[in-house]
């Protein structure tokens, strides 16, 4: 069970989270512009990281904001957190 | 009988407080201080279980959460534990406790012909034995669950409570035995918040009955006095009973702490058990380690335990575990228990050891005692107790009998065939586990969370050295806590326990049972034969023998598995590997893992304002996510049909009142609300004057329909979006995600307020007149309230908002006003209607006049595969917006592509028949073949109802192509049998939709 760091209230336990999974995914600014394809890789294409992944999640019993984590999926350990909007910290960019 | 076997003298128990108590039915003395099994040893009692598999006569092995045999029920009435552990039941006054596992009694037990069968009961014979005919399964499974299995539990709710906490420490030192204590001390002498928990009634360990002095004090001593010190820190906090279950993540552990269950009658004021949940900045494994068994003939028997339980037997309980002893050990921990043994007036007929001639052993048989080295225990005889085992001359590395076997008489065989560091609980933090050639265990190899550990647990079997090895623990740990960077000092050199590998002894008799998993029953001939037919790794070997998948997790076992299959694949210990240590360590009560979250605990229960109206009107009810709706209100004498068709007729002919106050409601506001729409659904909303609202759609950015609803315009830059009574929370987070995440430079502001306002929707060509009623300021007539316009104004002199909406096709009022209100005005509105005969409907009835109206409800119509375009709601996509969430889905070859399921109306062509929702179809053509598969399915029913206002059955179907095969008749399957049905338009009642505009 982690213990997630939300930028706005704290470490809490991560019942309180809800994950929106992979972060940095760009939705395509003209939708209409790119082909079935890359259309597909934006919607069902996700890199499914073994090591560190830089994620989503929500502080849904909080604060309810979306804020970026990054996390190793292999040992669970959260190396940062970061706000929606910011970039990552340079070490995992 | 009364306490043959207790000693005159010595122990931990309390003599002055003897207890009565019963076991099979027979009554029986202990102390305060005893488990049920030393209480049981002491009145000379062995047998008390019969096995799992084999039902073989089976006796108390272990002495704490190790034991793998001595499984008993404890308790009666609703507070029955069908699978206790003799050796961790404290006893109290009045226990009563039966064995498991026999029919009819423990000492004849009919199931133990299965133990005469047991050639035909081979590893994997349930996958052998049991593939064919298909069918049959079912009744073999009958009777292998009865056969097989354990204790059972008791039938009535459980009467007991429990309880849930959260705790943070700095320091969190798993175990109380020597280790553990100095761990704690060292931790908390900077001040650190440690918590030390110890499975035990008291902690202490092995220091409770070891005759050794400790750093100058006797053992006892010495951990009473750390103990007492640990007790007087104000940030230690010492828990007993309480066993760590499981290591997770980011250093959280599940400690069980069983607080009444020592106790013949709880006192009502306390939980049975709690369950805590610490998050711990470092933690100190400081478990023990525990003693394995070694793999010879007939090492069932009873009377046959570990050298190391035999110990505490004597030291902690003051009990003799019989009267004359063989000891079988592979290291020099066992001369320990034949030393003790023999100070106690048992007679030590011999130690039985593989080894040649060592240092210990010349120091036993300088006291008297017989020494067979170079031997091996090869079996064991006795059949419900053990009366002499045979020993014979083994070859150095065990395999074989070299010399003449010899007959020991004796009844208790106390055996060690090493200890292995208790590292479940490190190995599921993630730590790596290294194996020690030297001591023949698996120790603790490098952390992966703030994990140390320490004592026995890492591999120290000598007291000092576990001592001064837990303290640099205890204080790198709280230096840890302060600076995470500081280097952790080295521990100390170790003595090491040598161990001489015997896992396994030879036998003289081919079909040998020697026992290496005794609570699943798995033989050493099992792990052989699992090997033979290819399971060499060792998870598939665990899985296709179960060893070490019983309740005790083969913590006796395992290792002596895994020595077993190395030795038959010709492979080493470490490249066999150990299986994963999977939490529980020790079997966890469900109940504390629910705690309070119980009944009506479970979830929360969202009531509307007239929620105690409807109760009073005899509703009946149906849950709508945490919600609980009205269904529908029957009179007295009708059932749900009759008072449905009543209530949709008082809708299509008069007047109805639904209770909506449960549609999902999001207040919008701020300069870009506006977009925000434009973004989030289907049509445009740029267009829509203040005081109009629209029925929108909103889509997955795949295209697919996930909720449905309409919103109001109610200022220039305030809007109020309702959304389907289960979808309010998703939408919420949807919009909220986009905003956040996608969209922050978009300025809107979101508020959730469904449960602000009670929400009363006024149906039917009458529904004007029951409002005109009420004193309003707002103007009803259909030109100022126009079909989806919404006015704001004084209701009653409260707040209100009326929006002319409509999911029933009628003539439709849906009344706002704040939830305080919601009751007021319900009552309001029935009396004002009565003269109308207005009627209350429930969910039901809303179902059938929607549907009668061919509109979509979503999760019957939609299941996450539906596009607009499916539901032939194109007129609701926007062409000319650039992009909404979705929209470039719709143009994806899968979801453009023609042949994809239609939303259709279905009319069977009896019209008395209705198909059960969710019923495939299958073409006409196909209708002969149901029953007989494969038949290709063409589509499925969403919606399904009896209308009142037809006469007739009507459902709305998904089908391939649908449009294009109005009046073509299809099958619907309803139970195996094909119903005939025709395609029609889904708009059944109604089709222009005149009455909306009444």
């Amino acid at each position: 069970m982690l213990l997630i760091p939300c930028p706005w209230c704290g470490a809490r336990p991560d019942s309180e989270f809800a994950s929106g999974g992979e972060a940095h995914i760009v939705r395509p600014p003209q939708p209409d512009a790119v082909s079935d394809e890359q259309w597909g890789r934006y919607l069902f294409f996700r890199e499914n990281v073994k090591g560190v992944q830089r994620e989503r999640w929500m502080h849904a019993q909080g604060c309810r904001r979306w804020f970026n984590v990054v996390r190793d999926t292999v040992t669970h350990e959260i190396k940062a957190a970061y706000a929606m909007g910011e970039p990552p910290p340079q070490a995992h960019r | 009988m009364s306490q043959h076997f207790r000693l005159p003298a010595g122990g931990v128990i309390a003599r002055n407080e003897p207890l009565a108590f019963a076991f099979n039915g027979r009554r029986y003395q202990g102390f305060r201080g005893d488990t049920l099994a030393s209480a049981l040893l002491a009145n000379g009692v062995h047998l008390v279980a019969r096995s799992f598999k084999y039902h073989r006569p089976r006796g108390i092995v272990g002495s704490g959460s190790e034991e793998p045999n001595a499984m008993v029920r404890v308790g009666t009435g609703a507070r029955v534990i069908p699978n206790a552990v003799a050796t961790t039941v404290e006893l109290y006054e009045g226990l009563r406790a039966e064995s498991i596992n026999c029919w009819p009694s423990v000492e004849f037990d009919l199931g133990a012909l299965g133990n005469v069968l047991s050639a035909l009961l081979p590893a994997g014979f349930y996958y052998k034995t049991f593939m064919w005919p298909n069918r049959a399964w079912m009744a073999y499974e009958y009777f292998i669950r009865r056969a097989a299995g354990l204790g059972r539990a008791p039938y009535a709710p459980d009467p007991d409570r429990y309880e849930k906490r959260f705790e943070h420490c700095d320091v969190l030192v798993i175990g109380g035995g020597p280790a553990g204590i100095a761990a704690a001390g060292a931790a908390s002498e900077s001040g650190a918040r440690v918590i030390l928990a110890d499975e035990n009634p008291a902690p202490g360990g092995q220091l409770l009955y070891s005759e050794e002095r400790v750093e100058g004090l006797a053992a006892r001593e010495w951990c009473e006095n750390g103990i007492r010190e640990l007790r007087a820190r104000d940030e230690v906090r010492v828990l007993t009973r309480a066993t760590a279950t499981g290591y997770y993540d980011h250093n959280l552990v599940c400690l069980l702490e069983r607080v009444t269950d020592h106790l013949g009658e709880p006192p009502a004021r306390l939980p049975r058990q709690r369950l805590w949940k610490v998050r711990a900045r470092q933690v100190i494994v400081a478990t023990g380690a525990i003693e394995r068994m070694i793999a010879f003939a007939d090492n069932d028997t009873p009377g046959v335990m570990l050298a190391g339980a035999a110990r505490r037997y004597l030291g902690q309980y003051a009990v003799r575990p019989g009267s004359r002893a063989v000891v079988f050990t592979n290291n020099d921990s066992g001369y320990d228990c034949a030393a003790a043994l023999a100070a106690s007036g048992v007679r030590v007929a011999a130690v039985v050891d593989p080894r040649p001639t060592g240092a210990a052993a010349a120091r036993a048989a300088g006291r008297g005692i017989r020494v067979l080295d170079g031997c091996a225990v090869i079996a064991a005889r006795g059949g419900t107790r053990v009366a002499s085992v045979l020993a014979a001359p083994v070859s150095a590395d065990g395999a074989r009998i070299i010399g003449t076997t010899e007959e020991l008489a004796c009844d208790v065989v106390a055996v060690s065939g090493g200890w292995d560091p208790a590292v479940h609980l490190y190995s599921q933090s993630g730590g790596r586990l290294a194996f020690d050639g030297v001591q023949q265990c698996f120790v603790p190899g490098p952390a992966v969370q703030a994990t140390s550990a320490a004592g026995a647990a890492n591999g120290a079997f000598h007291t000092e050295e576990c001592i001064a090895q837990a303290r640099i623990a205890g204080l790198a740990a709280a230096r840890h806590c302060v600076d995470p960077s500081a280097v952790g000092p080295v521990a100390p050199r170790r003595t090491p326990l040598a161990v001489t590998p015997l896992w396994e002894a030879p036998a003289h008799a081919r079909r040998a049972k020697k026992f290496v998993d005794l609570q699943s029953d798995v033989t050493a001939a099992d792990i052989a034969l699992a090997a033979r037919e290819g399971y060499v790794a060792v998870e598939h070997a665990k899985r296709y023998t179960t060893t070490g998948m019983n309740t005790d997790q083969g913590k006796t076992g395992n290792v002596v598995a895994y020595g077993i299959l190395a030795r038959v694949t010709g492979r080493t210990i470490p490249e066999v590997g150990t299986t994963t240590f999977r939490p529980p360590y020790t079997p966890v009560t469900i109940g504390a893992l629910a705690g309070r979250e119980i009944g009506g605990a479970l979830d929360p229960l969202r009531r509307t304002p007239m929620s105690d109206w409807h109760v009073a009107a005899g509703a009946v009810f149906e849950p709508v996510g945490l919600w609980r709706r009205p269904l529908y209100y029957p009179r007295a004498g009708e059932d749900m049909s009759a008072a449905v068709e009543r209530e949709c007729l008082a809708v299509r002919q008069r007047v109805g009142i639904l209770d909506a106050s449960t549609l999902g409601k999001i207040d919008i506001q701020g300069p870009d609300a506006v977009v925000l729409l434009d973004r989030v659904y289907t049509n445009a909303w740029d267009d829509l004057a203040v005081g109009r609202c629209r029925y929108g759609l909103m889509l997955r950015e795949d295209g697919m329909v996930f909720d449905d609803g309409v919103t109001s315009r109610l200022g220039e830059r305030h809007y109020l979006m309702t959304t389907t009574s289960g979808g309010a929370d998703g939408v919420l987070g949807w919009l909220e995600d986009w905003l956040q995440c996608e969209w922050r430079d978009l300025r809107a502001h979101l508020t959730p307020v469904t449960a602000n306002w009670a929400t009363v929707n006024v149906a039917g060509p009458r529904a004007r007149d029951v409002l005109a009623r009420l004193e309003s300021t707002i103007d009803l007539s259909a030109a100022a309230l126009p079909h989806m316009g919404v006015s704001a104004g004084s209701l009653m002199g409260v707040p209100a908002r009326i929006a002319r909406v409509s999911f029933t096709g009628e003539l439709s009022f849906e009344v706002n006003v704040p939830a305080r209100y919601g009751l007021a005005l319900w009552e309001a509105l029935t009396a004002a209607g009565a003269e109308f005969g207005i009627t209350p409907l429930g969910t039901e009835a809303l179902h059938v006049l929607r549907a009668e109206k061919g509109y979509i409800a979503i999760g019957h119509e939609t299941d996450g595969t539906v596009t607009p375009l499916d539901l032939g709601m194109n007129w609701l996509v926007s062409g000319a917006k650039a992009d909404f969430l979705g929209k470039r889905s719709l143009a994806r070859s899968d979801t453009a592509r023609a042949g994809r399921k239609q939303l259709v109306g279905l009319l069977t062509l009896d019209p008395q028949t209705q198909v059960p929702e969710g019923s495939p179809i299958v073409s006409a053509a196909n209708a002969g073949r149901v029953g007989r598969p494969p038949v290709p399915v063409i589509g499925h029913v969403s919606s399904s109802y009896m209308s009142p206002a037809l006469r007739h059955s009507i459902a709305l179907a998904l089908i391939e192509d649908g449009r294009n095969r109005l009046a073509e008749e299809v099958a619907v399957v309803c139970r195996g049998k094909p119903v005939r049905a025709r395609i029609t338009s889904p708009r059944f009642y109604d089709p222009k939709g005149e009455r909306l505009h009444g």
